[in-house]
């Protein structure tokens, strides 16, 4: 009966799945949140339509370099940035905001097993969010082009590889960002000026020196995409120079292990920080 | 420094400001077991001394230790320590069962011991029938019985409670304060803030009195009952039907004053005595009047004062 007589590490882990076990109802079934589903299965709607109304098949070739386009471009930059905005800052200002934090800061859970398990619960959220949507996009992009051809793709051809480099980078994405936020929602009253920073600071990324540039998560994810980035052609070339910039990429290998770096630093510096979190919610 | 009895709650010397804002200043207590009140009017520092016990605010000066144990020791701290605060706020979506359930979890028991344990305390509130109900569905007093089944659901040594009877009807009042009694009986600390007077010693003799973030009197103080009742004070109740309710009060010797309030929701009423007003209360519940809250209206700093510190010098 008394917990004390397992050993630390047990009873953290016990913490983390009873932390779990709230927070992932909160994020999966919240009404607020629905926007995020929006965002991460909305690259499926025109591939779907796509393939459903426009008799015109393209070549399979242009297919793949359209996916890798929306894939770093919108996915990456926006629906995945913008999702662990709402997942992850969420854990704990979202809770300041609900004047329902302090009940986990009344249990017999230390801080740093707290932001443990709030970051695994966000981080569980979100990849079967994002990662799913990851996984669908491939049958929903490529299934048009017939049985056959998609077979080989994925079979003879780069597509198996190429889907597990994006679902990696999925992964990482809301490991790296995810991270961030969590961070920022300890830190920040205003959760989203931090993000509104973060996002500049990643949309100019392209155009920093090579060190400030490895200071970033995108710079990692877009090497672990097995694609460059498409050449712009035409209009789309101005705006799209914004965006896509020659990265020379690092391995992937060497992406990885930064990312997770980079994610676990962020992750122990919030939880020393949440040692000295005070609830304050205003005076009622 | 004489040292302290470990089965106290000692603040050593504790301030607290926001930024600018006093909190408490300066504070110096050692609080035996057994049931204490904290009493003061509202904005005095009640919850900023209970939040700095639990380790949700940290003090500027000095420091706060019960029992020996500081409240950064956690996973220590909270087997012995409950705490139900005066945020009238619960996590989204979930039953009085499943609240008290949750978080019994957190303590690392098992399926079988989180589930007795939150029997035990949803039965000792008196929520078994609507615990399967979502909190967003309860009633103020409702709310207030499971937070205190979630504070005392893992039978805490040390039990805090921040205004706990606020919002209760007259007769979940009495039972929560026997509920008090038994806990204290049972050698726990039970600590209980309140802004209202009368309440103090029906439920106990050690009473701490605060006043703008100071400690103004600390010890135990018999015989309130009848001070209260030569100083008329106003109660403002809420109910299904004030019109109905107040023409039962008037004519009640111990009524001075019925009015309806500018909502027509609810009355204030001014009474002589608070105990015989209760009574009449808790009768006229009986009839068929849905009481929904009763909470004092004079929690001005200057009757608190006057009445605690001043009454002597001032009335003789
Ligand atoms: N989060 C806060 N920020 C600024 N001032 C606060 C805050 N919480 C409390 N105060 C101030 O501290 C003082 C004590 O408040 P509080 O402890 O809530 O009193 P009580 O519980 O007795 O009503 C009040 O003057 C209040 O305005
Ligand atoms: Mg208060």
């Amino acid at each position: 009966m008394t917990p004390a007589t397992h050993s630390n590490w047990s009873l953290w882990m016990r913490q983390i799945l009873a932390i779990m076990r709230i927070d992932l109802r909160k994020t999966f079934f919240a009404k607020r949140g629905l926007w995020i589903y929006f965002l991460a299965f909305c690259p499926e709607i025109p591939m779907v339509g796509h393939w459903l109304f426009s008799n015109q098949t393209d070549a399979l070739a242009n297919d793949v370099q359209i996916f890798s386009g929306i894939f770093q471009v919108f996915y990456l930059r926006v629906a995945i940035f913008f999702g662990c905005v709402g997942i992850f800052s969420n854990l704990f200002r979202g809770e300041m905001m609900d004047k329902s934090l302090h009940y986990y800061m009344l249990a017999p859970v230390r801080r740093e097993v707290l932001v443990a398990g709030k970051f695994l619960s966000g981080l569980v959220a979100s990849v079967v969010i994002f990662g799913g949507s990851t996984l669908l996009q491939f049958p929903a992009m490529y299934w048009h082009h017939g049985r056959e051809l998609m077979h080989a793709y994925m079979f003879t051809g780069p597509g198996m590889s190429h889907l597990v480099s994006y679902f990696t980078a999925a992964v990482l994405a809301c490991i790296g960002y995810g991270s961030l936020f969590l961070a920022s929602g300890v830190l920040f009253r205003n959760p989203l000026i931090p993000a509104a920073g973060l996002l500049m600071w990643e949309s100019i990324n392209g155009f920093l020196p090579a060190l400030l540039k490895k200071l970033s998560v995108i710079y990692w994810l877009q090497s672990i995409c097995p694609i460059a980035m498409p050449n712009p052609r035409g209009n789309a070339r101005n705006i799209m120079a914004l965006l896509v910039v020659d990265i020379d990429p690092a391995p992937a290998g060497l992406a990885i292990a930064n990312l997770l770096l980079i994610a676990a630093f962020v992750v122990v510096w919030a939880a020393m920080r949440a040692r000295k979190l005070e609830i304050s919610y205003g005076t009622d | 420094m004489t040292p302290k009895p470990q089965t106290d709650i000692v603040f050593d010397n504790v301030s607290k400001f926001y930024g600018e804002v006093l909190g408490v200043n300066r504070v110096n207590l050692s609080i035996p077991p057994g049931v204490t009140s904290l009493v003061g009017p509202n904005g005095s520092g009640k919850t900023t001394l209970m939040n700095m016990i639990a380790g949700l605010l940290h003090p500027s000066r000095g420091s706060v230790v019960v029992c020996g144990v500081e409240p950064d020791d956690a996973e220590q701290f909270f087997r012995m320590v409950g705490y139900s605060t005066q945020y009238d706020s619960f996590p989204r979506g979930l039953t009085g069962y499943e609240f008290v359930e949750c978080y019994l979890r957190l303590f690392g028991y098992s399926a079988k011991d989180t589930q007795r344990l939150a029997w035990e305390a949803i039965d000792r509130v008196g929520l078994r029938e609507p615990s399967a109900r979502r909190i967003a569905g309860y009633s103020k007093g409702m709310r207030q019985r499971i937070k205190l089944a979630q504070a005392i659901a893992h039978r805490p040594r040390v039990l805090v409670l921040d205004e706990p009877l606020n919002g209760l009807d007259p007769l979940a009042r009495a039972e929560t304060i026997a509920l008090f009694q038994a806990l204290a009986a049972e050698g726990s600390h039970v600590l209980i803030s309140t802004h209202i007077l009368h309440e103090v010693d029906l439920i106990s003799d050690h009473v701490i009195m605060m006043n703008q973030g100071y400690v103004v009197a600390e010890g135990q103080i018999r015989g309130m009952r009848d001070e209260i009742s030569e100083h008329p004070m106003q109660v403002l109740i809420r109910c299904d039907k004030p019109e109905y309710l107040a023409s039962q009060l008037f004519g009640e010797k111990q009524v001075v004053e019925v009015r309806l309030h500018a909502d027509r929701a609810g009355l204030l009423v001014r009474t002589r005595s608070a105990e015989g007003f209760y009574k009449l209360l808790n009768h006229i519940a009986l009839n068929g009047v849905q009481i929904e809250s009763v909470a004092p209206a004079d929690d001005d700093a200057q009757s608190v004062y006057e009445y605690l510190i001043g009454h002597e010098e001032s009335t003789r």
